[in-house]
């Protein structure tokens, strides 16, 4: 077939940032995956919470002390990534190599909380029904954390190199702090299911 | 339509003529209100489908079969054809509405009538075990409770509650002459509305898969007079008859004896397990193994000797008997009546 | 050394068209041999083996539904045992579903949505590769379990308790569950590699209004796949907790709940089926545009059916549960909304209807099967309104009748255009065309095999024969029927087996065929057949929905792009505005190891939860090895 070139794309750039970048949108259909997954293990919760005739199961409430302190070091954790997200925009890298830092160590933070959450759900997962669900709820949102996490500090470790300077990537940084927020944004539900619909 | 297909198949295969295209299995051999519902319901509903199927298939023919004047290709769409074709398909979509409409108000009508309950109302309990049917019937005191299995009698004309139980994974209770099926889940009760009209002797199967012998775990559901329910359920309610020749005496004592006691039940005796089926009047019914045989004392040597390879899988081992031993047990069991 | 031959940033506007084409062959290259076979990303190459992969599934369940058919045709075979039957009906099921339909679909994707929406290669091309070996490695799982006698054997959809710790013993449910997480992997990875494909690698100008109907199709089958999977996902995951950790989802005697497992199953059980059957009806609308040589008519009522269609399967699940003892009454809330999937499948068959009575039929191999399906599958659907009726279910409810219906939906609906479109899409993807007597031979064989096959099952079931069972008794009048099934599934083997080897001889000799030997509208004709590695020298600027029928000879593209690292260009979501000239990965061996890593701790879990803890560490290196930069011009921006 022949061919007439009735448009020129020499002038665009090299890079997508925002909405015109694939990796935006990728990480938002992966978060749109884990989102319904989440909604779906809520769903089992509140199902079977709906055929148990006492809930919690043979167990005391949970403890609210853990995980409330691990729903304010999330909630903190969102000023720097938003900050973050807001210097990757701007391509500040000193400033984002900070910022990487301090994300990782709000990485860190929940997940050594989140030791004593477990504990303090006063019930072994092989316990009962109630026993699986809420550790499954925990759990999963623990690998979160733990996956993004890894995502944080690999990252960090390559703004910290030579390949840190490039639009790419701080697109990669701002799709990161999206996938945190993402994190954080359902821990509300499942932290609102665990403590206090037993208190309901 | 399906009559239609059925007698076409019928004279495609004649092997199907000897068997008879109705069975005694069969949601088209109706025996029950229910069951006769459903079956006109189903009637209708496929001929409906039926005539949609037709239609479909005539504007198919036309469309490819259709003269068409030469146009230059590929074909534009011309505004009068188009506005033609959106026109009908608006009213196809219409029709296609109301049919189904319609079938939905149908079924909906038909599940609340399938649900009507009756004064004279008999309960029977009915768990379901791989693989096979333990029946339970209460009366009017404790002593009248009595136990059976993978046999139903009913009255007929009555109504019947069966109160469905699973005891280990889920099978489903289904005797397509006279209702359509249900499941017994564990954890849950769930309830099944039987009758029968007429007298006779229905079948029935587990339809839900519950594992190595689903495909054995039939049942047999047993309509009959009043009078003769009567006697029948008295009869059960007996305990069993002390044997009174000697090979049937030496049959009892080896069945006493060896492990059958600790997984059957024979109300008499001291036999009383719960894994198997009670064989208190296992001679007076009319199959063995949920189905498999015809009871005779033949059949139950045969199946006390290897119930493994008659029935893979199932849960009654085999017992090692010598052959006196097996000869006056399954004379012994056939003589429970 | 690419440097040699030009500058660094070249610019296709400079060249000429042989040096233009020469140089993006070398940019876009997979490099002979095994390593460059294993390291591709190239999408036309995954694509390929995906389709071929699934192929293979079809011919390995279709030997097994042989198998079965022999075990059916007497009463009281004794070839089969019953231990082996559940697997093979399992594996039958399963396969079918998971190994062949669901991929098939999503690998004809992979292969042409690039082609159709004029890119070069698919978003996340690493990520694709990645799916592909996930994909293998579960069906390598499921099939290797079953040589050792060790495959599920607890029905495609593994009902608990059947399936939990207590009643199925040995590791056969858990490599169910295993198999299920690796092919949900695998079909999660290309569902978002297709919706960021097509919603933001259009060729500039195909505005949403200008996408091929079959591109629609994927689009929506890729939602339906990002919102039913995680509920399977779920449902194996929590079952191997069950099984291996003892948690008590499944068990009612610790507040566990038996049905739990059957909502979650059927939310994306129900879903599944039209994972498998809107790929086939975009099929079609694209198929039949060449045929009926005229453009499909209503296009936009084609799109919203798809999109209804994908809305309304998620509110439909309870249907395979009309006799599980939930409450009847609300049951029929279910029976309404499954039959008002009646609407959206009758405004397709009607607007399919309307694009032939106004074409003018050409009667090819490819209608043959269009038509064919259109024939069965309104059989299917009808029969998919009957079983919709809560007391008409209670009657054919796990009985040869449902059988009937979902082979007629699932062959008839799906497999058929599937088999059109491998006549129809075969001259691009090999070059060569495929023979029109064996194709039209195949077509019939196929088509009277499968109604003399699946018919008389409606009956049978009608008559008492429920499913899922390894024999029947003599007594039963339903012999004469299943032996008549049995014999026509001949009919149907043959049929099969003249298609593959159709298609076998003509990838190796059938005629050389012409960029666009249908005179097809759309563009993935536009390119080479087969397609250059680039797919496009230059990017295809789009001013209509049939860009090729034009009537004219001349195909507007768009220039700009540079040669000498893999670019492609970036649109906008709505209109396809240009936005970036975005880079497109190269080859990497990492997808690869990652898949590795990821097999084995998957099959390591079925053993021991440990495997999870240990098991991911290699990934996670994998990973990092996958995604750090080798400094490629790819990483420029
Ligand atoms: C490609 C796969 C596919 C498709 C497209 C469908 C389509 C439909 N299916 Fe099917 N179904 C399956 C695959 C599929 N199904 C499978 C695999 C199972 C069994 C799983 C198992 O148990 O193993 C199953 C089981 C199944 C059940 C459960 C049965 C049971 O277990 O007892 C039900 C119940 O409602 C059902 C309903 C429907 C309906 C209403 C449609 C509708 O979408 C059909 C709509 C189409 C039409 C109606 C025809 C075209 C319309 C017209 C020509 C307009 C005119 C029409 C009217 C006036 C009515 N299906
Ligand atoms: C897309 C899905 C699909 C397809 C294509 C098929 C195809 C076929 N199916 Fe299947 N079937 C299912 C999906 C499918 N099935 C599902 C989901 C179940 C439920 C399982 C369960 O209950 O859990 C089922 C169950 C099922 C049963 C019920 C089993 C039971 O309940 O006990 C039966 C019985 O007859 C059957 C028969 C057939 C037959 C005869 C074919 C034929 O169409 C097969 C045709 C033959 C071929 C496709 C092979 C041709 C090729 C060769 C012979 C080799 C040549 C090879 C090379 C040259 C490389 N199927
Ligand atoms: C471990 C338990 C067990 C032992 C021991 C056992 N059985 Fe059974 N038996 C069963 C079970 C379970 C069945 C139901 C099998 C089926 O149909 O799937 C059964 C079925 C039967 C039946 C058919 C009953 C019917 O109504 O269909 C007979 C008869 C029978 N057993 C006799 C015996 C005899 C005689 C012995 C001893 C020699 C014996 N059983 C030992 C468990 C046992
Ligand atoms: Cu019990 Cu099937
Ligand atoms: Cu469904």
């Amino acid at each position: 077939m022949k061919e007439r070139v009735t448009l020129d794309l020499s002038k665009l750039p090299l890079h997508g940032m925002g909405t015109a970048s694939v990796t935006w949108w990728g990480t938002l259909a992966f978060m749109l995956i884990e989102g319904t997954g989440f909604v779906l293990v809520l769903a089992v919760y509140l199902y079977l919470m709906s055929l148990a005739a006492i809930w919690p199961i043979d167990a005391p409430k949970p403890d609210l002390l853990p995980g409330t302190l691990v729903t304010l070091i999330l909630l903190a954790s969102l000023v720097p990534n938003v900050l973050m997200s807001r210097w990757a925009e701007q391509q500040d890298l000193r400033k984002i190599r900070i910022g990487m830092v301090v994300m990782s160590l709000f990485g860190v933070a929940p997940l050594i909380v989140r030791i004593f959450e477990f504990p303090a759900l006063g019930i072994s997962w092989d316990a009962n029904a109630y026993g699986s669900i809420v550790w499954t709820l925990l759990g999963l949102h623990t690998t979160h954390i733990m996956t993004d996490l890894v995502d944080t500090l690999v990252l960090a470790a390559l703004m910290l190199t030579r390949h840190g300077n490039n639009a790419r990537r701080f697109g990669d940084v701002q799709d990161n702090a999206m996938y945190w927020n993402f994190v954080v944004a359902t821990w509300l539900p499942i932290y609102g299911c665990i403590y206090w619909i037993p208190r309901l | 339509m399906i009559r239609h297909a059925t007698r076409l198949v019928c004279v495609v295969t004649p092997a199907l003529l000897l068997a008879g295209c109705s069975g005694w299995q069969s949601a088209l051999d109706a025996h029950g209100a229910p069951a006769m519902s459903l079956k006109q319901l189903i009637i209708l509903i496929v001929a409906v489908c039926s005539v949609v199927w037709m239609l479909v298939m005539i504007a198919l023919i036309i469309a490819l079969s259709r003269n068409r004047r030469e146009r230059p290709l590929p074909i534009a769409p011309q505004p009068s054809t188009q506005r033609r074709m959106t026109i009908t398909i608006v009213a196809a979509v219409a029709a296609t509405t109301v049919v189904i409409s319609g079938f939905t108000v149908m079924s909906f009508f038909a599940t609340r009538a399938l649900g009507v309950t009756a004064n004279d109302e008999l309960t029977i309990k009915v768990r379901g075990l791989q693989w096979w049917w333990s029946v339970e019937y209460f009366g009017t005191s404790p002593e009248e409770r009595f136990e059976t299995a993978n046999e139903i009698h009913i009255p007929v004309g009555r109504n019947v509650r069966l109160r469905l139980e699973g005891l280990d994974v889920i099978h489903s209770f289904w005797v397509p002459s006279l209702a359509g099926k249900q499941d017994l889940v564990p954890g849950r009760a769930n309830e099944l509305l039987i009758r029968a009209e007429n007298p006779g002797t229905y079948r029935g199967q587990c339809a839900e898969f519950c594992g190595m012998q689903h495909a054995h775990m039939a049942f047999l559901v047993i309509a009959e007079s009043e009078a003769e329910f009567d006697r029948w359920t008295s009869a059960q309610r007996q305990p069993a008859i002390q044997p009174s020749e000697e090979e049937l005496a030496a049959g009892q004592h080896a069945f006493l004896a060896k492990p059958c006691a600790a997984c059957h039940t024979v109300r008499g005796t001291t036999a009383s397990g719960t894994t198997g089926p009670d064989l208190t009047h296992i001679g007076g019914r009319k199959y063995i193994a949920a189905g498999l045989f015809e009871t005779t004392r033949g059949s139950l040597a045969a199946w006390i000797a290897d119930p493994q390879t008659i029935k893979p899988g199932n849960n009654m081992p085999t017992v090692p008997l010598t052959p006196e031993e097996l000869r006056a047990v399954s004379a012994y069991l056939a003589s429970l009546k | 050394m690419k440097a040699n031959i030009t500058g660094p940033d070249t610019r296709d506007t400079d060249l000429e068209r042989s040096q233009l084409r020469a140089e993006l062959a070398e940019t876009w290259k997979t490099p002979r041999g095994l390593w460059g076979a294993l390291a591709t990303v190239d999408h036309k190459i995954i694509g390929r083996r995906y389709i071929l992969t699934a192929f293979v599934f079809l011919a390995l369940g279709g030997i097994l539904a042989a198998l079965m058919r022999i075990q059916l045709a007497q009463p009281e075979e004794r070839l089969i045992g019953p231990d082996r039957y559940n697997q093979i009906f399992t594996m039958h099921g399963a396969n079918m579903m998971f190994l062949f339909a669901v991929p098939v679909m999503e690998a004809m994707a992979v292969y042409l949505v690039p082609l159709m929406v004029g890119t070069r290669n698919i978003a996340f091309p690493r990520l694709n590769a990645f799916s592909y070996w996930i994909y293998l490695a579960g069906g390598a799982l499921l099939w290797l379990s079953f040589a050792l006698d060790m495959a599920p054997d607890v029905g495609w959809f593994a009902y608990v308790p059947l399936s939990g710790p207590q009643y199925g013993a040995g590791k056969r449910a858990d490599i169910w569950a295993q198999m299920i997480t690796f092919t949900e992997l695998s079909a999660l990875a290309v569902a978002v590699e297709l919706v960021v494909t097509i919603f933001k690698q259009r060729a500039p100008g195909m505005t949403l209004d200008r996408i091929p109907v079959f591109v629609w199709a994927m689009l929506v089958t890729a939602f339906l796949v990002i919102m039913a999977m995680p509920a399977i996902m779920v449902a194996s995951t929590s079952l191997i907790l069950d099984r291996l950790v003892g948690t008590h989802f499944y068990n009612p005697a610790e507040g566990g709940d038996v049905l739990l497992w059957q909502h979650l199953f059927w939310f994306f059980g129900h879903p599944e089926v039209y994972i498998i059957f809107l790929p086939a009806a975009g099929m079609v609308s694209t198929m039949i545009e060449p045929f009926a040589r005229r453009p499909a008519f209503g296009y936009l009522a084609l799109v919203m059916a798809l999109i209804a269609t994908g809305i309304l399967s998620f509110g439909l699940w309870v249907h395979h549960m009309f006799v599980a003892g939930l409450p009847r009454l609300g049951n029929s809330f279910f029976t309404a909304s499954s039959m008002a999937i009646a609407i959206p499948a009758g405004i397709q068959i009607f607007c399919w209807l309307g694009t032939l009575w106004d074409g003018k039929p050409l009667f090819a191999t490819p209608l043959l099967f269009i038509i064919g399906f259109i024939v069965t599958f309104v059989i299917g659907g009808l029969t998919g309104v009957m079983v919709a009726s809560v007391p008409f279910d209670t009657q054919v409810h796990d009985t040869y009748f449902v059988v009937a219906h979902f082979h007629y939906v699932l062959i008839g609906g799906a497999v058929f255009p599937l088999l059109g479109a491998v006549h129809y899409w075969f001259p691009k993807i090999t070059g060569r065309m495929m023979s029109e007597t064996l194709g039209k031979w195949s077509f019939w064989l196929i088509f009277i095999g499968f109604n003399l096959t699946f018919f008389p099952m409606h009956i049978l079931g009608l008559q008492g024969m429920p499913r899922r069972i390894y024999t029947y008794q003599p007594d039963m009048p339903w012999h004469g029927m299943n032996l008549f099934v049995s014999l026509s599934a001949i009919i149907l083997v043959a049929g099969f087996l003249l298609f593959f080897l159709n298609a076998i001889r003509s990838a190796r000799s059938g005629a050389a065929a012409r960029d666009n030997p249908w005179d097809a509208p759309t563009l993935e004709w536009a390119t080479a057949s087969p397609p250059p590695s680039y797919n496009f020298a230059r990017i295809p600027a789009v001013s209509s929905s049939h860009p090729l029928w034009n009537r004219s000879d001349i195909l507007a593209v768009a220039s700009g792009l540079r040669t000498d690292r893999r670019e492609l260009v970036v649109t906008s979501l709505v209109t396809a505005e240009p936005q970036a000239r975005e880079a497109s990965p190269r080859n990497s061996i990492w997808p690869l190891w990652a898949a590795i890593a990821t097999t084995v701790m998957l099959i390591w879990s079925i053993f021991s939860p440990w495997a999870v803890v240990w098991g991911s560490i290699p990934i996670a290196i994998t990973l990092i090895g996958w995604f750090w930069p080798k400094g490629t011009p790819e990483d420029e921006s």
